[in-house]
């Protein structure tokens, strides 16, 4: 079915499509339009869910961690200061490896307060063991999120499905909605692996002691530092499990086939233009229109900031003249995160590419097709070796 | 509804707590845990955020209790009870019960917001709160429910300045389906009230003083006797508030045909945490203890056993 609405419906949508138990949320712009409609869905009884309308962030994902823990298919969505509440919980979330989907829908962060787009909110929560996947319109949110489940309870991490605020959660545009039948059979019921009722009573998260330990029976139980390897070591298979996941995807709904990356023109692109979210869309027609000029110059847009892809990216990347990268965030005092990534995944590459970095759009701050174009240019006219260095930004439209 | 009571005699005899654990000798949450967990029963779920429960309970891969346990960050206590609750609804199970257990930082301080929005959802667990009167397990730092003049960790000279929150009064004035409150010297008390707090639905809220021998810096021998002392002389009150209406339990309702109460002075002076105590502060304790008395034998003479 094809429908013409909101990013935030299109993320409600694939909630309920996943036939989500226990939602619990708590109100932040430009998040409030999705849980308001599952509110409505489940006092409705359009879907079949317990609504647990907390009074913070940290509690909504308390109640998501208590949820999964006890069985159920968990959902909470939020953006911002939203999510950094919740900071301690998302570690919590990811050590204890329960399944999960949380919707990030992406804003600025105080001080000062800014109500509008950028992306710092999630690219700060990098580290805290959550996959981070990026959508850059309606269709991909809706699918990502379904997708999500299925690539979460399969390794047992959480997943965050980022999306712009505003660009797409407030902007309507049309999408194909998938049967429930087929989402039924693409997505089983949830069950988890341990079990908090009385047949098998489990003690879960409990004070671990830096060295492992032998349980009663003599058999080595991991301690902190072995979960923690596991973490690592599960999450980087993720790259692989959910390209599996995609293709079954692609069979019962028609689409998906690249999942983690999307290259435009890139095939035989000299320079490649970098970027996460909904930005990639954008920088498609500036390509366009430089491909025009006979600029010989593609796009990646990454759908996966974690785990890094970086075999991937490796593949696609290395032996281009240069990438551009855009990014609604950074880290002060040095640069954008994706581009330091980036620089690590390439180090050691026969054929490096040249790296230029800019930051735009932050608290909701505006950019056009102009801004990529120029930033573009520039970077391409500069003297090979005059590379950008590690920590050097382009700033697009600051005021001057 | 008289509840029924139950006797050391015909306690069941099952222990849920395995023999040996990490509590200190003399620990009055030692006891209630051994004694509570027998009211609850297997079929639960346990919810435990950071505390001297957590360290009780063992250290991976060992445990000292036989029940299903959610440890659960400092502040969300009553939020992720609520989502086992919500989970267990979701998959149709109105059987297995849910039992969030904290202790008096983890409730009256961090967890209070939490908790706050689980009662006021109503939702359907019950809620204990331990009362060591301090931060025992991060080595006895303040709380909100320690005491006036108490010495702690970071109290250490001249003892707390303020006075400690009734935390008890902040919840019922919620209005939740139960609330009472119980002490280590009575554990059949509150083996009783838990099984009756189980048998409502809702939220139910436990509240029970618990004497901590390094905390309070008293002999372990002595915990039991101080803790009973607490209620015997009137500091401490046991009671029950169902429907809005306070009642106070046997120990403390006994109290009321008294015409004076023993002095403060003998629970005060045998522990160390008061030792910064001068007679004007006693004096002051036990004139606050004197008028809760009088209005209690105002508004309820007559409606006590
Ligand atoms: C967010 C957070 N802040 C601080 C701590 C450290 N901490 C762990 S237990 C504890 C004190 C617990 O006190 P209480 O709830 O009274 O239980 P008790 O130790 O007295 O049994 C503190 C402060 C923590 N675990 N999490
Ligand atoms: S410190 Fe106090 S509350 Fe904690 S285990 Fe020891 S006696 Fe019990
Ligand atoms: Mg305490």
């Amino acid at each position: 079915m094809q429908v013409f609405d909101s990013g935030n419906v299109a993320a409600a949508t694939s909630v309920k499509l996943a036939r989500v138990q226990v939602v619990a949320a708590y109100p932040i712009t430009p998040q409030t339009p999705l849980t308001e409609k599952l509110s409505q869905y489940v006092d409705s009884q359009v879907m079949d869910a317990e609504y647990v309308a907390v009074e913070s962030e940290h509690s909504a994902m308390a109640v998501c961690i208590g949820a999964s823990s006890a069985g159920a298919r968990a959902f909470t969505a939020t953006s911002s200061h939203g999510l950094l509440y919740m900071a301690e919980q998302l570690h919590w979330t990811a050590g204890a490896r329960l399944p999960m989907v949380m919707c990030v829908v992406n804003r600025a962060v105080g001080a000062p307060f800014s109500i509008w787009n950028d992306q710092q909110d999630s690219i700060s929560q990098r580290d805290c063991g959550w996959i981070q996947l990026y959508a850059s319109d309606h269709q991909e949110i809706l699918d990502t999120v379904i997708k999500a489940y299925r690539l979460s309870e399969r390794i047992c991490i959480p997943v965050m499905v980022c999306y712009d605020g505003y660009y797409l959660s407030h902007t309507y545009m049309p999408y194909r909605v998938p049967e429930q039948s087929a989402v039924d059979a693409f997505l089983p019921p949830y069950t988890y692996r341990h079990t908090l009722g009385p047949e098998k009573p489990t003690s879960l998260n409990t004070v671990t002691l830096p060295g492992g330990r032998t349980d009663i029976h003599g058999n080595f139980a991991p301690g902190y530092m072995e979960l923690r390897e596991s973490l690592d070591s599960e999450m980087k298979k993720a790259v692989a499990i959910y390209s599996e996941i995609d293709a079954e995807y692609l069979d019962i709904a028609g689409r998906g086939g690249d999942p983690i990356v999307q290259c435009y023109l890139c095939d035989d692109a000299e320079y490649v233009a970098v970027a996460l979210g909904s930005m990639g869309r954008q920088l498609h027609d500036v390509a366009d229109g430089l491909r025009e000029e006979g600029i010989k110059i593609g796009v990646l847009s990454l759908a996966m900031f974690r785990p890094f892809p970086a075999d991937i990216l490796r593949a696609q990347l290395s032996g281009r003249k240069a990438l551009i990268v855009f990014e609604k965030a950074f880290s002060p005092g040095q640069s954008g995160a994706l581009r330091s990534e980036l620089q690590a995944a390439l180090y050691g590459e026969a054929s490096q590419p040249e790296l230029f970095n800019y930051i735009l759009g932050l608290g909701g701050r505006s950019y056009s097709s102009v801004d990529f174009r120029s930033s573009i240019i520039e970077s391409i006219q500069r003297k090979p070796g005059e590379t950008g260095r590690c920590e050097e930004i382009g700033w697009i439209g600051l005021g001057r | 509804m008289e509840a029924k009571k139950t006797r050391a005699v015909n306690l069941t005899e099952e222990e849920l707590v395995y023999p040996g654990n990490r509590a200190c000798a003399g620990c009055g949450l030692n006891i209630l845990y051994r004694i509570g967990l027998k009211a609850i029963g297997r079929d639960a779920i346990l919810v435990v955020p950071p505390s001297c429960l957590t360290v009780m309970q063992g250290l991976y891969p060992i445990t000292s209790t036989q029940l299903s346990v959610l440890n659960v960050t400092f502040a969300s206590t009553a939020a992720a009870a609520s989502g086992v609750r919500a989970a267990l609804r979701a998959q149709d199970n109105d059987h297995t019960k849910v039992v969030a257990w904290a202790g008096d930082g983890g409730t009256s301080d961090i967890g209070l917001q939490a908790l706050s929005g689980a009662i006021e959802r109503n939702e359907d667990f019950l809620y204990i709160c331990y009362d060591n009167e301090a931060y025992m397990n991060t080595g006895v730092q303040r709380s909100g429910t320690t005491p006036r003049g108490a010495v702690t960790a970071n109290t250490s000279i001249g003892g707390k300045r303020e006075r400690s929150k009734d935390v008890a009064s902040i919840i019922a004035a919620h209005s939740p389906a139960y609330v009472a409150s119980c002490s280590a010297a009575y554990p059949l008390d509150f083996h009783d009230k838990i099984a009756k707090a189980l048998g409502i639905k809702g939220l139910k809220y436990i509240h029970a003083h618990t004497p901590c021998p390094p905390g309070w810096q008293m002999e372990e021998k002595v915990a039991v006797s101080i803790a009973r002392m607490a209620v015997s002389n009137g500091l401490y009150v046991l009671y029950e508030i169902e429907d809005g209406r306070m009642t106070l339990s046997e120990p403390s309702a006994k109290l009321l045909k008294k015409k004076s109460l023993p002095r403060v002075e003998e629970y005060l002076q045998a522990q160390g945490r008061f030792k910064e105590l001068g007679s004007d502060d006693i004096a002051a304790i036990q004139s606050d203890i004197d008028s809760k008395w009088a209005a209690y034998r105002r508004d309820m003479a007559g409606a006590a056993a």
